[in-house]
């Protein structure tokens, strides 16, 4: 008899044990459907504000004090162009970092001051690197508001992105490949540029793509460098007719990029600039999120397609 | 020395091979790289050291105005208007309150998705799961504001009727929201370096998934959570557009989340948005503000760092 309780007393704690498990199960995806429907009414709620403002003539016209002729023109060159500053500065100092601290670095001190200072660069607020820039850039060396002076802002900030993208692409390479190198006789930057930088190049490009993704939804360090909020004119084009056809004019011009021209009309009182804010953030999101889930497919793939 | 060292060395060996010149320019051409690395390495401490001695260069002026006893007592933060306050607190009050409902939505939600991937979830669910969750960490700040701005508030103002247009509540609310992949790939990543022989050693005992993951892999996976964790403050201590936009620029001394108010980031961006003469004390003020909210995530950032750091050795 007692037996037979103790029994029944066992069935009743597992079954009570059971039944947590499964309200865990339930309030874990009940959590990530919060994340979901999140997502969902964000993408509605702009969808319905923005997409009757979504037109061709949406994207070839200027701000404007109508808010039904106002444009994202000279918003969505200006992102492209500071773009082009940041990739070219940020992405050739980062992979140089990143070879450095993962194949040349001795062991030292010196070098662990230098990891745990990106890590710190990393976690740093955007803003922070705003005040640096309007410090530097704008005043000490004299850029103003211009369009490089953005561009480098930005390029500090999604610097640690490549720095540990290069790192961990350069960490997954097996030593094999690199002691097979040496033996042939191939010098240390041989080894590297002919092996470790092509066979870690897709991880690369994939830190980049997320860096810059970030870079372009970037407000508060812009904001921070007093650029303006109502541009209406493009920065001079970079293609000349006369020689030497390249014009580096536009480095120095005045720009409005896609989220302060979002961020205005955001803060303007009237409904109707509120619907053109929707349509600017439903343009930033579609564009930050093709570009994450194209990083996000190269590591998909790569990750099936590499076996060492 | 050393080259020289280096020159003789290669003569003697190239003189076997008769290629004296090559193996001697070889070398140089792979120092001078290794050179070139180095500093571009370097570059990330430049960077470092030019943030701080910026904002301290300023706030040296800054605090030569207003002592460092009325700046952390004061309690109104007025600097550009006549009557002149530099008390700080105002606007650390509101950092604090945002930040507190931001991890209070944040910490719970992102340990359990992170819980429930880690060990509840098949492979199915988490390879979709997981991308799901990392493109929305990867929405700009502005539009979550918009979001929190136009969405959320009117939302909050049917369940609490006198809520102002610009609120602390809504602004964490949201903040919370998108830090979530975040905390949750973090904990995540740290409950997965847990060796798989504690479950198994959990299970063997009749344990359920449950308890594995609350009695065995938490306590094991401890410090990577608690580096997620502070590493999650820090990011909402620093972030500035969602504040900016949902929960006004008014600086205000209160702990009521129904109120609006400014924080350090969002009182930076309104001087930034007017237009203050460089040198001027208005201007110092926003690198006061930015040093004090540098100083703040500083002590988090490195705390958080020196756990993770831990837990990768540990396993």
């Amino acid at each position: 008899m007692s037996d037979e309780k103790k029994l029944e007393e066992l069935r009743l704690v597992i079954a009570r044990h059971k039944f947590w498990d499964l309200i865990f199960l339930i309030s874990g995806m009940l959590a990530l459907m919060i994340a979901i429907l999140t997502f969902i009414a964000l993408f509605t709620q702009m969808l319905i504000d923005g997409a009757p403002r979504l037109s061709w003539d949406f994207f070839t016209s200027f701000p404007s004090r109508r808010p039904e002729s106002a444009g994202i023109l000279s918003a969505w060159v200006g992102t492209t162009l500071v773009m082009l500053v940041t990739a070219i500065s940020a992405i050739p100092l980062g992979i140089a970092a990143g070879i450095y601290l993962e194949e040349y670095a001795p062991k030292n001190l010196f070098t662990e001051l230098i990891e745990i200072n990106v890590a710190n660069l990393a976690g740093v607020p955007s803003i922070i690197y705003g005040l640096l820039a309007l410090g530097l850039f704008v005043y000490q060396l004299g850029l103003g508001q211009s369009i490089l002076a953005a561009g480098l802002t930005l390029a500090l900030l999604i610097l640690p992105i490549v720095i540990v993208a290069t790192r961990e692409a350069i960490r997954s390479i097996p030593i094999a490949i690199r002691e097979g190198s040496y033996a042939l006789g191939a010098t240390k930057w041989e080894t590297v540029a002919d092996h470790l930088l092509p066979y870690s190049a897709p991880g690369i490009l994939t830190g980049i793509i997320i860096g810059l993704a970030r870079a372009i939804g970037e407000t508060a360090p812009i904001i921070t460098i007093g650029a303006l909020t109502f541009i209406a004119f493009l920065p001079p084009s970079p293609i000349k007719s006369e020689f030497p056809f390249v014009s580096f004019e536009w480095l120095t011009a005045p720009f409005t990029v896609m989220p302060i021209q979002m961020f205005n009309w955001v803060s303007r009182p009237e409904e109707e600039f509120q619907f053109n804010a929707a349509a600017a953030g439903l343009v930033l999101v579609v564009m930050t999120l093709a570009m994450n889930a194209l990083a996000i497919y190269l590591r998909y793939r790569m990750r099936k397609k590499i076996k060492w | 020395m050393y080259s020289k060292n280096i020159k003789s060395t290669c003569e003697k060996r190239s003189r076997s091979t008769g290629n004296l010149r090559y193996s001697y320019k070889r070398h140089l051409r792979e120092k001078f790289i290794e050179l070139l690395l180095l500093l571009a390495a370097f570059f990330s401490v430049l960077i470092t050291f030019s943030i701080v001695f910026m904002l301290i260069k300023e706030s040296i002026t800054f605090f030569q105005h207003v002592s460092i006893w009325e700046f952390l007592t004061d309690r109104q933060w007025t600097p550009l208007f006549d009557d002149a306050h530099y008390g700080i607190l105002p606007l650390v009050s509101g950092t604090v309150v945002s930040s507190a409902i931001a991890l209070l939505v944040a910490l719970p939600l992102g340990t359990t998705i992170a819980i429930y991937l880690s060990e509840f979830a098949s492979y199915t669910v988490r390879e979709i799961a997981k991308p799901f969750l990392e493109l929305l960490g990867g929405i700009p700040t502005i539009v979550y504001g918009y979001f929190a701005l136009l969405f959320v508030t009117p939302l909050l103002q049917i369940i609490i009727p006198d809520l102002p247009g610009f609120s602390l509540l809504s602004a964490g609310l949201v903040m919370g929201i998108m830090i979530i992949p975040y905390v949750s790939s973090m904990t995540e990543d740290a409950m997965r370096s847990v060796p798989m022989h504690l479950r198994e050693g959990s299970y063997a005992m009749g344990a359920t998934r449950f308890q594995t993951a609350i009695k065995v892999v938490m306590p094991a996976a401890f410090s990577g959570i608690a580096a997620a964790y502070i590493l999650a403050i820090s990011r909402a201590v620093g972030e500035t557009m969602v504040v900016a936009i949902a929960a006004g620029m008014q600086p205000n001394l209160t702990w009521n989340p129904t109120e609006q108010a400014a924080t350090i980031t969002a009182y930076i961006v309104q001087v930034s948005l007017g237009d203050l003469p460089h040198g001027s004390i208005g201007y110092q003020t926003i690198f006061a503000a930015g040093l004090t909210l540098l100083l703040i995530t500083l002590i988090f950032n490195i705390l958080g760092h020196l756990l993770r750091k831990r837990y990768r050795e540990t396993y």
